[in-house]
């Protein structure tokens, strides 16, 4: 039997801002179900997410999800954005933000079939959000904003979802029922690619890791790939912060 | 002041104001939620190159040429601010306004340079429009209104306007669910798929056409008030996407008309010998609007929201 192809595959991609390099020469399957993308800030993690989306072009390579190319299989690749990216005093509720994953899906006009409607309630009960449907994006917490967010991915009913820093300032509430989230989607068969910047939570919340630093440093399962020694070379000089983390990761890790 | 009067003098600046106050104030929403409010200054600024040369080329004062001309220009001066944007890294309101201003530098130029300044195009038209200068001369009596020989002799501006708010208000109508997904979070419309670029440069261009038709009404200073100030004012009054969108078109075209009728003919009616500016009149009536949302706002704030967990980074600016 010959092995299905990766939810998402890179090759040879490079992405840069003016003449500065934000990925540069990136070769990279993400492995089927949950992959941390981890690197220090300004790596190019949101970056390589965007350019594989095509929300930001890229200079060369080639990308492909499942083996196809995006625009065949679009309806199987969810995105989580990152929260800061949009303006949160939006005249919305949380139930019109979710029910956007699904405009590819209805007419461009008229009130929202009630089968969509269904499936962005769903959505917001999945991440706990289900009694505060008819809120104001803006009148909520940081945290339930993200929430709103990873149920909009959620409501795209996506074989692969990527997110960009889905667990970025987040409440503790927020971070668990994420991190529930992303266990269910394993536990069906889907697909997570999330960019990730807490190196302490990594081996507890994923199973495969990029660790990229405009370049790929080291990708693989958690266990082999995400070594003290190619964290150090991604990170570079930061050693300090670096061993810190790693020490919480160890204790909280094992997963 | 008789009803022949109305109708041969008022009537048509009255429709007008209402046509562009209601298309601009439509349109005004998307600008003002994509946080782009300085874009529609410059295309109205920026359209004006266009308008003269549609002009020039075909010496027609109102109609197709001129809006296309207009379209052109904006198309031309959007494509340019991103060229000027990404080239010389410098920060968008810096590319706007330099793009913004050469584009209207140049208009004033051409209405030289083409002889349009002869005509009916000269500097006062395009800086403060020309509402009291459309005249129906056929409207001399109510029958007018419903005899179609009469109704063709109104000004051929309005029909521009009629058309240019029809086609406005079904492609918004047409698009709703896009648009809302672009100015919320264009970033997002991509990724699914739905054709981001396409739709902000539709954006535009149904900007340029409106502005083509306030420009007409109100010149081009204060198009952008005629643009921003309602769409602002419900910024400020509403968290309903739908009663932004469309109580922006309506307060738009309120303010156009009311504007007109403070500036002329209610005083005329009161015996009041002094005629405004129309222009001026709504476009301080827009200010005014937007001040009196703020002041209500504040009041309303008194009155403490719902109870929020407040937690860092919870969204800012919701108070």
């Amino acid at each position: 039997m010959s092995a299905a192809p990766p939810p998402l595959s890179v090759r040879q991609l490079t992405v840069a801002y003016g003449e500065r390099p934000a990925v540069w020469d990136v070769s990279w399957d993400a492995p089927p179900g949950l992959t941390a993308i981890v690197g220090p800030n300004g790596a190019g993690k949101s970056t390589l997410l965007k350019a594989t989306l095509g929300l930001v072009p890229a200079l060369s390579g080639e990308v492909r999800f499942f083996g196809r190319p995006l625009a065949e299989v679009r309806d199987r690749v969810g995105y989580l954005p990152q929260r800061a990216s949009v303006d949160w005093d939006f005249p919305a509720t949380a139930l019109d933000v979710v029910a956007m994953a699904r405009y590819p899906r209805m007419r461009w006009w008229g009130p929202i079939p009630r089968r969509h409607r269904e499936a962005a309630r769903d959505a917001l009960a999945q991440v706990g959000l289900a009694d505060l449907a008819g809120r104001q994006i803006g009148m909520l917490s940081g945290g339930q904003q993200q929430r709103v967010f990873l149920a909009r991915a959620l409501a795209q009913d996506a074989d692969l979802v990527l997110m960009d820093e889905p667990f970025a300032a987040v409440d503790a509430a927020t971070e668990e029922a994420i991190v529930q989230v992303l266990r269910d989607l394993a536990a069906s068969g889907r697909h997570v690619v999330a960019v990730h910047h807490d190196l302490g939570t990594v081996p507890a919340y994923f199973g495969s890791v990029l660790l990229l630093n405009t370049r790929v440093f080291a990708a693989g399962p958690v266990a082999r790939a995400f070594s003290a020694a190619a964290i150090a070379q991604t990170y570079g000089a930061r050693l300090p912060v670096l061993e810190q983390a790693l020490l919480s990761g160890a204790e909280g890790g094992g997963g | 002041m008789t009803l022949q009067d109305l109708l041969m003098l008022d009537l048509p600046p009255l429709l007008a104001a209402l046509l562009a106050g209601g298309t601009c104030g439509l349109l005004g929403s998307f600008l003002v939620l994509r946080r782009e409010s300085l874009v529609g200054d410059a295309l109205a600024h920026a359209v004006l190159p266009g308008i003269i040369l549609g002009f020039a080329v075909t010496g027609v004062a109102s109609g197709l040429p001129m809006l296309a001309g207009a379209m052109l220009a904006g198309l031309a001066a959007v494509g340019l601010i991103a060229v000027v944007q990404k080239a010389a890294r410098l920060d968008p309101g810096a590319a706007i306004g330099a793009v913004f201003t050469t584009f209207f530098a140049v208009g004033l130029v051409l209405i030289e340079v083409t002889g349009a300044r002869s005509v009916d195009l000269d500097l006062d038209c395009v800086l403060f429009g020309q509402l009291e200068t459309l005249v129906w001369t056929e409207g001399r009596s109510l029958a007018a209104l419903v005899d179609p020989a009469a109704l063709a002799a109104l000004p051929r501006q309005l029909g521009l306007m009629a058309g240019v708010a029809v086609a406005v208000g079904l492609t918004v109508a047409a698009l709703w669910r896009p648009l809302k997904l672009i100015c919320f979070d264009p970033g997002y419309a991509a990724a699914l798929g739905l054709p981001s670029r396409g739709l902000e440069i539709g954006l535009a261009m149904m900007v340029a056409a409106a502005a083509v038709a306030a420009f007409q009404a109100v010149g081009s200073i204060l198009v952008v008030a005629m643009l921003v100030c309602p769409a602002a004012a419900l910024r400020l009054m509403t968290d309903d996407y739908r009663t932004q969108v469309l109580g922006g078109a309506a307060l738009g075209a309120a303010l156009g008309g009311v504007g007109y009728a403070l500036a002329g003919p209610v005083p005329a009616a009161l015996g009041i010998g002094v005629a405004l500016n129309a222009a001026g009149v709504i476009g301080t009536l827009g200010g005014l609007a937007v001040a009196a949302a703020a002041l209500a706002r504040r009041r309303a704030s008194v009155t403490p929201r719902p109870a929020e967990p407040a937690l860092p980074g919870s969204a800012p600016g919701s108070a």
